[in-house]
């Protein structure tokens, strides 16, 4: 029941299409040629051949012994912090890329949070010769520096945005307006599994090699499948992408939210788990807003979590009780950070952290259950951040 | 037929184009809003849009952005801008604004309320034919007309479903893009309203970076009207002043109506 294509772009009530008339030729089209190139073996084998040659797929699975051990679950991790350019993004990236590369498209926009995106849609684009814009919020634009130095390396260029609330989701709204002037030599590369349909189906069918290859690999080498699958949730692609392939097993599901400073103090960034439903960027799913329906800013330390809306998917899992989905707040997804760094050796994303305070949950496991964790990337983005909260200045390191 | 048709009726009937105006409401402040729309009224306005601040608009260029904004931070809500309009009736209002807000009222709730404040229909930037089913029922039951957007982009088929399910007018987007900063009208927008014309008898209007009499002029040759928007926001923003500017304001609508009418 949960692998067909969305009825009109729906996934129970959620989804759609809200969007200007002028964009939605193009969402036609895009859906259109993305069913005919995903039902075509030299396209699959386009796609599969780089992810494997230039991402570096497939992804090992790694036994956490260590964090086993001071958890009490049986944790295993996927490692999409090894794909090429340090994040899950890429695969997304790369499939979007060499679709619009075959609908003609010569102009690549994009737009990013905490700039993993960016760089991902920066370069595929280099990669395959396409001219490459990325919207990045002012705001963002400070805070990730060091990723907007990567985009313009790759050659693409970076247009600060200054409206609004000038993050995350201000850049999706320049990128959206950027699109609908542009739209015919121009294709829209969206970072997430929201935004109007098709996005939300094929953003999941691009990263639903996630949950593919951990499912065969835990299989294969546990002779079993996992007790529960834990992703984190901003717009939700990692999750979605990681969740798909289990959807049908007897494995529970859990997504974890940015909880930023509390549910409880409105400053956070967990539609799904305080928000209601409404219309956002193109599609009716979860959101944050107040009771006018004005879109609510929302607070987390991680950029790429800091979104007040989520997939249309996930609503539905929501609904359908399918996935459960709690928040972790930035002071628990900190500790994670670090307690995975010391017991592990792996330094995940501030994003990817927040998957891992599931482990600590109340409640939430038996002892013993098999957990499989996807860690969706690598935190040496956070670097500079990280020494700032956790007080790891030059002085300190004594 | 609805108070939009008999609008169109009336000015067809004395060989004129209809002049729209789109203001936002609560730019400048939510009081200044009847005086507002009756300066406009009175400069020629025969159609109004009255705008409803929305925190995200994605079809609109950077000045209705920032006066959506600045409506939102004096606190401006979709019922208070309702509220405001109550009492307005010298000519058709319509609503413009996003999908959000109105869901969040429910959109029976507000039909109701829309009606309730006198409007006479409604343009939802975001809602295409394919999402509007429970809105057409909503604005039906209310006596509103929804008025869709027809683009450059858009297809046969889909000009097709755009005329079947909009009421009062139509509206055409002149070329591909956001709201408002445009150089010249192309051929685009002539080339859409042909189109447009053999598949309906509505009225069609065409907006989207229409500021200047001369621009009103070039697309009253071939539109039943002219929208302007952003130009009008961003003299309002400048210059009305607590009503100080309405002299000047009520001079330059008056020269944008006068492009409306024959052997201008």
């Amino acid at each position: 029941m949960y692998d067909v294509k969305p009825v009109a772009g729906r996934f129970g009530a959620f989804g759609g299409r809200y969007v200007p008339e002028t964009l939605v030729p193009a969402l036609d089209e895009l859906e259109s040629e993305f069913e005919r190139a995903w039902a075509d073996p030299d396209f699959r084998r386009t796609f599969e051949n780089l992810s494997r040659d230039y991402v570096g797929r497939p992804t090992p699975l790694t036994e956490a012994r260590r964090l086993s051990e001071a958890s009490g679950l049986h944790v295993t991790i996927k490692r999409e912090d090894l794909c090429h350019t340090g994040a899950h993004k890429v695969n997304n990236a790369l499939g979007q890329c060499l679709l619009a590369q075959r609908m003609g498209k010569t102009r690549i926009i994009a737009e990013t949070g905490a700039g993993q995106h960016g760089v991902a849609t920066a370069t595929v684009c280099a990669l395959l010769g396409l001219e490459c814009v990325v919207y990045m919020g002012e705001e963002d634009t400070v805070r990730q520096e060091l990723n907007v130095f990567r985009m313009r390396l790759l050659g693409a260029r970076v247009e600060p945005v200054s409206s609004g609330t000038r993050t995350l989701k201000d850049a999706l709204n320049e990128a959206m307006r950027d699109w609908v002037t542009n739209v015919r030599e121009t294709h829209y590369v969206i970072g997430t599994a929201a935004g109007p349909h098709p996005y939300p189906w094929m953003v999941r069918e691009f990263q639903s090699v996630i949950g593919r290859e951990a499912r065969a690999q835990y299989l294969e080498r546990h002779g079993r499948l996992p007790d529960a699958g834990v992703a984190c949730v901003g717009g939700g692609s990692n999750a979605i992408g990681f969740f798909h392939a289990f959807l049908g097993d007897d494995v529970r599901l859990v997504g974890m939210e940015a909880g930023g400073r509390g549910v409880g103090t409105g400053e956070h960034a967990a539609p799904l788990t305080a928000g209601t439903p409404g219309v956002l960027h193109g599609s009716f799913s979860y959101m944050m807003q107040d009771d006018d329906g004005q879109v609510q800013p929302t607070h987390s330390v991680s950029a790429g979590l800091d979104y007040p809306g989520v997939g249309a998917e996930h609503s539905f899992l929501k609904e359908a009780g399918r996935v459960t989905y709690l928040a972790a707040t930035d002071e628990e997804a900190l500790a994670a950070f670090q307690w995975i760094a010391r017991l592990e050796g792996l330094i995940p994303a501030f994003e990817s952290a927040h998957a891992f305070v599931a482990l600590r949950a109340e409640g939430l496991f038996k002892p013993g259950d098999h957990v499989l964790v996807n860690l969706s990337g690598r935190g040496d983005k956070d670097m500079a951040r990280a020494a700032e909260i956790l007080g790891y200045g030059p002085a300190a390191s004594a | 037929m609805g108070r939009i048709a008999d609008t169109f009726g009336t000015l067809r009937a004395r060989g004129e184009k209809a002049l729209v105006l789109f203001v936002t409401a609560g730019d400048p402040a939510l009081e200044d809003l009847p005086a507002i729309l009756d300066t406009l009224a009175e400069g020629g306005a025969d159609l109004i849009e009255v705008g409803l601040p929305f925190s995200d608009p994605i079809a609109d260029g950077p000045t209705i952005q920032a006066s959506s904004h600045r409506a939102l931070e004096r606190g401006v809500t979709t019922r208070g801008v309702l509220d405001a309009l109550a009492g307005f009736d010298r000519v058709p209002v319509v609503l413009m604004g996003y999908t959000n807000p109105m869901l969040r009222m429910t959109l029976p709730g507000f039909a109701a309320a829309a009606r309730a404040a006198g409007a006479s229909g409604s343009i939802v930037c975001d809602m295409i034919p394919e999402e509007g089913g429970a809105w057409a029922v909503a604005a039906r039951t209310e006596g509103l007309d929804t008025v869709y957007l027809a683009a450059p982009t858009s297809t046969d088929a889909r000009l097709d479903a755009v005329c079947a399910v909009s009421r009062g007018f139509l509206y055409a987007v002149s070329r591909t893009g956001v709201t408002g900063a445009s150089s010249r009208q192309g051929d685009e927008a002539e080339a859409l309203v042909a189109r447009l014309r053999a598949r309906t008898d509505l009225p069609v209007c065409v907006g989207f970076g229409i500021s200047t009499p001369e621009d009103v002029r070039a697309v009253c040759r071939f539109a039943d009207g002219a929208v302007v928007g952003s130009w009008l926001v961003d003299r309002l923003a400048r210059d009305w002043d607590g009503g100080r500017g309405r002299a000047g304001l009520l001079e330059s609508i008056r020269a944008l109506k006068d492009a409306t009418r024959p052997g201008s």
